[in-house]
């Protein structure tokens, strides 16, 4: 087996932007967290575009919205903790609300953070954005696809939350790859199950609907990189074709990929929608891999959920 | 200034607070009392001191404001129908449902409005991210951006000021709307924000305190502000909450309550004398 590529979805955020940059009217925003952000990659190629608006992410979110209205594409970047959680209201306020162009790039994003422990695990941005009217959520699985969405969300017109993680995660999409904004991507057939995932955990999903072959269980695999607006018609077909979904994030249970699926379908087309994600819980310190492993966002878990959601449809 | 251009400032002035008394009797709701204290001021810069063009809203060289007290949207309302903006007769659908008019401003309804405030302490990070623009497109508009006294209670604006100080932006101006009342009473009772001038000094702002409801004095801050190279200015501007409608005047608990019928009838009576008065 060819050794697979690895590789920080945050990388390719920094790597996109540099590439963006020869454009006049991008410009990036950061809070003092260039280094580990990425940005910095784009500040050494354009400093005199690049602003540091120093620990203040409240400011930094009006100051992009204030860019934004004179004409520039702004990316305001932090991690997804400060830039949702400590920013929200800003961002809802003073970016949403106008629906001005103004790109968050959130990095660190959810438990694979690793030892920086709890309180810089945010579980909680998906949720947070997706109640936000005007927004659009991108959670990329791979640097491939994360770099086309840094693209894609500097075409669109409004506001995009980009999230990104910390942890190195396998290559999954070929260098080819076409990212379409708002579209689930199926990767693999199958009518017994649907595994509907999205960032890391798409590759997790991969993994668990390989396991679940050598059982006999054929499992559909759809990556879901744009939350919202979510795609709703690959879902219903999936649930129409293989009437159970499994959704898998890092991210809360609550409020996430798991709960757009969840209220799409209940709506559209009700089957058994089981969730895996953070169970309502606060994150640890710990090895980013480790952690994963504790906290059950690993194909192992995918797989028992799948058979679970199996059960269910079967009950029915 | 001369006597005559002063004399029709203040006329103007007397319209902005007609305007903001008919808007908020009309809404049953509202904000007058910090409406009527910055009305003077709303009135310089949008008749006096702005580049702005009723024709052309979106004009990318034009001057900024952002209220960043935003619910003292009433006094802008006034002051944009009155420049021209949109008619005054809509004065009267202020916050009512189908209103370009909105509460607090928003730049998706109302022709004129640069920014959507309303939540404290939000405009002048936005003020200064337009400023900031201003100066990476070699442009020389400049941004001013109205803040309550209140306002500056939030810990947002003081984030805004050590950006705008470290950042030189010149060309943004804050007006401190000093009144010393807020909703729960006045500003040292509830959590004081003094002393403004030494505060905004200290983040490196030019700072100049006049009085807010003095054409004169207005005039040659906002003058003062053009020279001041390097430095961002904050006004610190003396008021009265309520200013001109004598049982407005001074009254925190006309912060945010809309006048009844026998009490519009009033202040539209007082205002009416006074602009008689300026006509003799």
């Amino acid at each position: 087996m060819a050794d697979v590529i690895k590789c920080a979805t945050r990388d390719a955020y920094g790597a996109a932007l540099k590439e963006l940059g020869e454009r006049d009217d991008i410009l990036v925003l950061d809070a003092d967290l260039a280094k580990a952000t990425k940005t910095i990659t784009f500040k050494k190629a354009f400093p005199d575009k690049f602003i540091d608006c120093g620990i203040a992410e409240g400011n930094m979110i009006g100051v992009a919205a204030g860019l934004a209205t004179t004409g520039y594409t702004v990316f305001a970047s932090s991690f997804a903790m400060f830039a949702a959680g400590r920013a929200f209201e800003q961002v809802r306020n003073s970016v949403a609300y106008p629906k001005l162009n103004v790109k968050i790039g959130a990095t660190h994003a959810g438990i694979s953070v690793g030892e920086d422990g709890a309180s810089h695990q945010c579980c909680e941005d998906i949720a947070l954005m997706r109640s936000i009217p005007n927004m659009v959520i991108i959670n990329p699985a791979d640097d491939v696809e994360a770099k086309q969405a840094v693209f894609a969300a500097a075409e669109h017109d409004g506001p995009v939350y980009l999230r990104f993680g910390r942890l190195a995660v396998p290559r999954i999409n070929a260098e080819d790859y076409k990212f379409e904004l708002g579209k689930g991507v199926l990767l693999r057939g199958g009518n017994d199950v649907t595994i509907v995932a999205t960032g890391l955990m798409v590759n997790e999903a991969l993994i668990a609907a390989d396991e679940l072959a050598k059982e006999g269980i054929e499992a559909r695999v759809i990556n879901i990189h744009t939350i919202k607006p979510i795609d709703k018609e690959i879902l219903v077909e999936a649930a129409k074709e293989t009437g159970a979904i499994v959704t898998a994030e890092e991210h809360s249970i609550i409020g996430g990929l798991g709960g757009a699926v969840a209220e799409a379908l209940s709506e559209e087309y009700p089957v058994p929608v089981v969730r895996l994600g953070v169970e309502d819980t606060f994150g640890k310190s710990g090895p980013a891999l480790e952690l994963l492993k504790i906290f059950g966002l690993d194909a192992q878990h995918i797989a028992e959920k799948a058979k679970k959601a199996i059960e269910l449809k079967n009950r029915i | 200034m001369n006597e005559n251009r002063k004399k029709e400032l203040k006329k103007i002035a007397l319209n902005v607070r007609k305007g903001v008394i008919e808007g908020t009797f009309n809404a049953k709701s509202g904000h007058p009392g910090g409406s009527l204290s910055i009305a003077d001021i709303v009135t310089y810069l949008y008749f006096e001191k702005m580049n702005v063009n009723p024709e052309n809203p979106q004009d990318e060289n034009r001057d900024r404001f952002v209220l960043s007290k935003g619910h003292t949207a009433p006094a802008l309302y006034a002051a944009l129908a009155l420049r021209g903006f949109f008619p005054v007769e809509l004065i009267k659908t202020l916050r009512k449902p189908d209103s370009i008019l909105q509460g607090h401003p928003s730049m998706r309804y109302t022709p004129g409005v640069d920014m959507s405030t309303g939540s404290l302490g939000q405009g002048i990070s936005v003020a200064c991210g337009m400023a900031l623009g201003a100066k990476l497109k070699g442009k020389d508009f400049k941004v001013y951006v109205p803040l309550g006294d209140g306002e500056i209670e939030e810990g947002q604006v003081w984030e805004a000021a050590m950006f705008a100080g470290n950042r030189k932006l010149d060309n943004l101006v804050a007006i401190v709307d000093y009144n010393n009342l807020q909703i729960d009473g006045s500003l040292d009772e509830v959590n004081s924000p003094y002393p403004i001038k030494e505060k905004f000094e200290a983040f490196n702002w030019n700072v100049i305190e006049i009085c807010g409801h003095c054409f004169d004095q207005i005039e040659e801050a906002f003058a003062k502000a053009d020279e001041c190279k390097g430095k961002p200015t904050c006004i610190v501007a003396k008021t009265v909450k309520g200013k001109g409608v004598s049982f407005m005047e001074d009254k925190c608990d006309w912060h945010g309550s809309a006048p009844n019928a026998e009490q519009y009838e009033q202040a539209m009576a007082e205002l009416d004398a006074a602009l008689k008065e300026l006509e003799v």
